[in-house]
């Protein structure tokens, strides 16, 4: 069971009150795009075995998305922070190396 | 014109608590950017009541306040006094980015009061229900078994309980069934 905290209305609140979106910081490609740049962004997904990064949403509570980091291995959470960014903030890459040094993850370490 | 009825329609049971549907009310949900000097004014206006801060409800004389998300709330006044207070809001917020529409039939509205209010609550919901945790004032948006739901606690003790008009039948035999006696659990004392 994963304890998050929403960073839109501050519940800390367990699993089932939130819905996983999927995988976090992914560029799209639509139309216009290659078909190896599409094939990407559609199907090539990170399935890590320790730090992970995701789109969150509070669906049975304030109806927000955010991202989390987390790791799936140990199902600890990292931090949660706002939707509107485009790469993980310092103060979540600090929490992550303190407890997995040397971590990697798509462009991010 | 048809006669407006609750989805309980008046229903009430004793148990471990008192559930009982609180009866026609007007119900606003307003959105906008609840930091703004318009908003607050408009909320003022029309309820009588400031903008509650993050996860609060502030209540009034047959009026509420109630912070549902960043830029959301929902405002309870009369079930016939809507259109003016509606009427009040858009006055107030003339030329701002907003929306507050009456969803007063979209709802329905429960009180869960008595002694057993707080345990039969925490037997539904992720949520830590001990006086010390959730205190009268308290708003929260969470999930109540298979619904999503929203309460808050007043001064008396009471949870107001708003969920979906579609879900009024399972929430209520929900909460019925949490209340029977002989399920005390006793974990608030």
């Amino acid at each position: 069971m994963l304890i998050l905290t929403c960073p839109c209305c501050g519940v800390t609140g367990e699993e089932t009150e939130f819905h996983q979106g999927g995988e976090a910081h992914l560029t799209r490609h639509g139309p216009g795009a290659s078909d190896d740049e599409f094939h990407t962004y559609m199907f090539a997904k990170e399935n890590p075995k320790g730090v992970h990064f995701e789109r969150w949403r509070h669906n049975n509570g304030c109806g927000k998305w955010f991202h989390a980091a987390r790791d799936t291995m140990t199902l600890e959470v990292y931090g949660t922070y706002p939707a509107q960014t485009l790469e993980p903030p310092q103060e979540i890459r600090d929490a992550i190396t303190a407890k997995r040094p040397g971590w990697t993850w798509r462009e991010f370490a | 014109m048809s006669e407006a009825v609750t989805p309980l329609n008046g229903a009430r049971v004793n148990g471990l608590a008192t559930i009982a549907d609180a009866g026609l009310t007007g119900m606003i949900t307003l959105r906008g950017d609840l930091s703004s000097a318009e908003v607050k004014a408009a909320v003022q206006k029309a309820t009588g009541l400031d903008v509650p801060a993050q996860r609060q409800a502030l209540s009034g004389q047959g009026a509420a306040a109630l912070w549902m998300s960043p830029d959301e709330l929902l405002l309870i006044c009369d079930y016939d006094g809507v259109a003016e207070t509606i009427a009040t809001l858009e006055e107030a917020l003339r030329g701002q980015h907003f929306l507050a529409v009456n969803v007063s039939d979209a709802r329905t509205y429960l009180h869960v009061s008595g002694t057993g209010a707080r345990e039969i609550l925490a037997k539904l919901c992720p949520v830590d229900l001990s006086p010390e945790a959730f205190t009268p004032g308290m708003f929260r948006r969470t999930r109540m078994a298979q619904v999503p739901a929203a309460f808050w606690l007043d001064e008396a003790g009471t949870f107001h309980l708003i969920c979906f008009r579609s879900v009024a039948d399972y929430a209520f035999n929900l909460l019925k069934t949490a209340a029977l006696p002989g399920g005390e659990v006793g974990v608030y004392g």
